[in-house]
């Protein structure tokens, strides 16, 4: 009796081992070639960049010498031609951006983290309102630059604090919600023990949480920066159009352009060498987000290891 | 019940015997700051609608949702948005025939398949992606990818469609735009995959599933909901995006589908509008605001419904 119960198991046992391997056996091409198919969607993706940056090094191998960030763009001699204006412009306007959106935006993440009751109609409102603004169209950020920061409103003309100001509304969701996520990585034990010794909610923030926080908030910062950097839509609505041969007097005098804008107008041109120029641009461009976002990765896993 | 937990709280609230200016001058700066992401969309909503009224007066509302010709910076201006209405669907058409099944795709790849190695490395590589300028993209569908199109476009295909594109190419400027969104597409849809619960899988590997069942038959439609976020919001990426349209899809607002002609989508022609010289007051200085408000209107409801779908994706297994 007991043999043959155990008998029938082990057919039953070994009869199901063969299904499964059977079913592995029959299945196991179409596995593969899913697995296959799969890579090659996030290989399209790494592929199509690989080809951007070969190409433009490949169109701009020429000029990608110390003209084009020493000499001015000039439409009479492209092959001498550079970008110094658009550096500089770029350097202003970013400038521009960190004074502004910084203080803005880690306040705000401080705000909605530790200050704000998330059960509110009004906090959930102006957490909403952050994830939608985060998604608007960046020429729509042009539309309201142009309207309410060049013309009316701060009325500053078409200078570079415009542009400025612009891309900071443009970025400002991206940092509070990195600054966000640095808060919440703070550990509560940090806070309550600083209440424990009697430390009010901003003495708390201010000399606890906030240190902790910092090096996250630096990597959003900084992927924020990279994402203005390359911004070029909303510049166009604002003022950084004009073909500019000197560099801006200030940030709130005298006619600005940008890299991203520069690149656009050489590649909009007919003639060969102004799209070899355009393709320098780009690898310049590249080359410094690649620093900038190297940089904040950096920052993020050397920081990460002290796992509060 | 209720007597039993109100005696564990302590009967004395305790609170700091002077009200502190300084703390709850700081609370509401900090309010304020916050409050500035409320300010913005407030600008951007009058920014937008206040201009129309004036645009309504001089173009009549329904000439102005018509499929008329688009010429508004002509002597006789027309003003049928739909041509460039189409423009924008024309690109996004092609850009989400490439975007969605590359980023769905990446996403089943990262989630289930990927080992702890390759998401550390793959995850940020796509952080990466997303922060390629898109006036790089755009240069290399112009330059690059039409002419290529160009050259190896399939002419034995039926009527109009077997003609190689000119200079310009909806289809290229879509094939670009695309591959741009699929870091969008793919890091939502693998967040959505990522919460759906452990046990789930066990359940199915434990009655004999294959990964492939796994990840298409019990993952994939238990994060459906997030998975359709990605791409709604893919879609609202491409209908905002500006550059590689403006370079790439071309100025000649044609009524059409096909991907080898020229079109004009929407924010191309905010942008080429902008470049130009437009004085203040006149009809293509007021276009620009019309259009704008209908693009932002477009992406909102998109951003909505996506932010809808995620929220109700959490509620369920969070």
């Amino acid at each position: 009796m007991m043999s043959t119960r155990a008998e029938k198991a082990s057919t039953v046992a070994r009869d199901t081992t063969r299904r499964i391997a059977m079913g592995k056996r029959k299945g196991i091409w179409k596995e593969q070639l899913f697995k296959y198919v799969l890579i090659l969607c996030i290989v399209i993706a790494f592929v199509t960049l690989l080809a951007l940056i070969i190409h433009s090094a490949w169109l701009g191998r020429g000029r990608l010498d110390l003209n084009l960030i020493t000499q001015m763009p000039s439409t009479l001699n492209p092959e001498t031609s550079g970008m110094q204006s658009a550096l500089w412009g770029t350097v202003i306007l970013m400038v521009g951006v960190l004074v502004t959106v910084v203080p803005l935006g880690i306040s705000a993440a401080v705000y909605l983290e530790e200050y704000a009751d998330t059960e509110r109609w009004w906090n959930r409102f102006i957490e909403l309102n952050i994830q939608n603004l985060a998604a608007v169209p960046s020429i729509v950020f042009g539309i309201l630059g142009l309207a309410y920061v060049v013309r009316e409103g701060f009325a500053f003309g078409p200078v570079a604090y415009a542009g400025s100001l612009t891309l900071a509304m443009l970025v400002l969701p991206t940092v509070i919600l990195a600054s966000r996520e640095a808060l919440k990585a703070v550990p509560d034990s940090i806070r309550q023990a600083s209440y424990g010794m009697g430390a009010t909610k901003w003495q708390t923030v201010w000399h606890q949480v906030l240190p902790v926080a910092v090096p996250g908030m630096i990597t959003g910062t900084i992927l924020a920066m990279s994402r203005a950097i390359g911004e070029t839509a909303p510049l166009l609505l604002v003022g950084a159009t004009t073909f500019v041969t000197f560099n801006p007097d200030s940030a709130f005098a005298g006619a600005y352009t940008a890299i991203p804008v520069q690149i656009y107008q050489w590649a909009s041109r007919p003639q060969p060498e102004f799209r070899e120029l355009a393709a320098a641009g780009v690898i310049l461009l590249i080359v410094v987000l690649l620093i900038m976002n190297s940089a904040a990765i950096w920052l993020r896993n050397r920081y990460s290891r002290f796992d509060l | 019940m209720s007597t039993t937990t109100r005696t564990d709280r302590p009967s004395v609230v305790l609170v700091a015997q002077s009200s502190r200016w300084g703390e709850k001058l700081i609370h509401f700066w900090l309010g304020f700051c916050a409050l500035s992401s409320v300010i913005i969309t407030v600008g951007i909503v009058l920014a937008l609608f206040t201009p129309l009224p004036e645009f309504f007066s001089r173009v009549d509302f329904r000439a102005f949702f018509s499929a008329d010709p688009w010429a508004p910076a002509l002597a006789t201006p027309s003003f049928g948005v739909w041509n460039i209405v189409v423009g924008t669907l024309n690109v996004t058409m092609y850009a989400l025939i490439v975007a969605i099944p590359a980023g769905l795709g990446a996403a089943i790849y990262l989630s289930e398949f990927a080992g702890r190695r390759a998401r550390k490395v793959l995850k940020p590589v796509l952080e990466v992606l997303e922060g390629v300028p898109t006036v790089a993209y755009g240069i290399f569908a112009f330059i690059f990818v039409t002419p290529l199109l160009r050259d190896n476009w399939p002419t034995w295909l039926p009527g109009d469609l077997g003609d190689a594109p000119g200079i310009f190419s909806s289809g290229a400027a879509g094939l670009v735009l695309g591959v741009m969104i699929i870091p969008t597409v793919a890091s939502i849809s693998e967040d959505a995959m990522s919460a759906v619960p452990r046990s789930l899988r066990e359940g199915a590997y434990g009655l004999g599933s294959t990964r492939m069942q796994v990840a298409t038959k019990v993952v994939v439609p238990a994060a459906l909901s997030g998975i359709v976020a990605g791409f709604v919001l893919g879609v609202s990426r491409a209908i905002g995006e500006t550059m590689v349209v403006l370079l790439a899809a071309g100025a000649s607002p044609n009524l059409t589908l096909m991907p080898n002609e020229s079109v004009l989508p929407m924010t191309a022609f905010i942008g080429r509008t902008a470049t130009g010289d437009i004085s203040v007051g006149t009809d293509v200085y007021f276009t620009i605001f019309a259009v704008g408000a209908l693009l932002f209107t477009m992406t909102f409801l998109m951003n909505m419904i996506s932010i809808a779908l995620v929220r109700r994706f959490r509620e369920q297994y969070e």
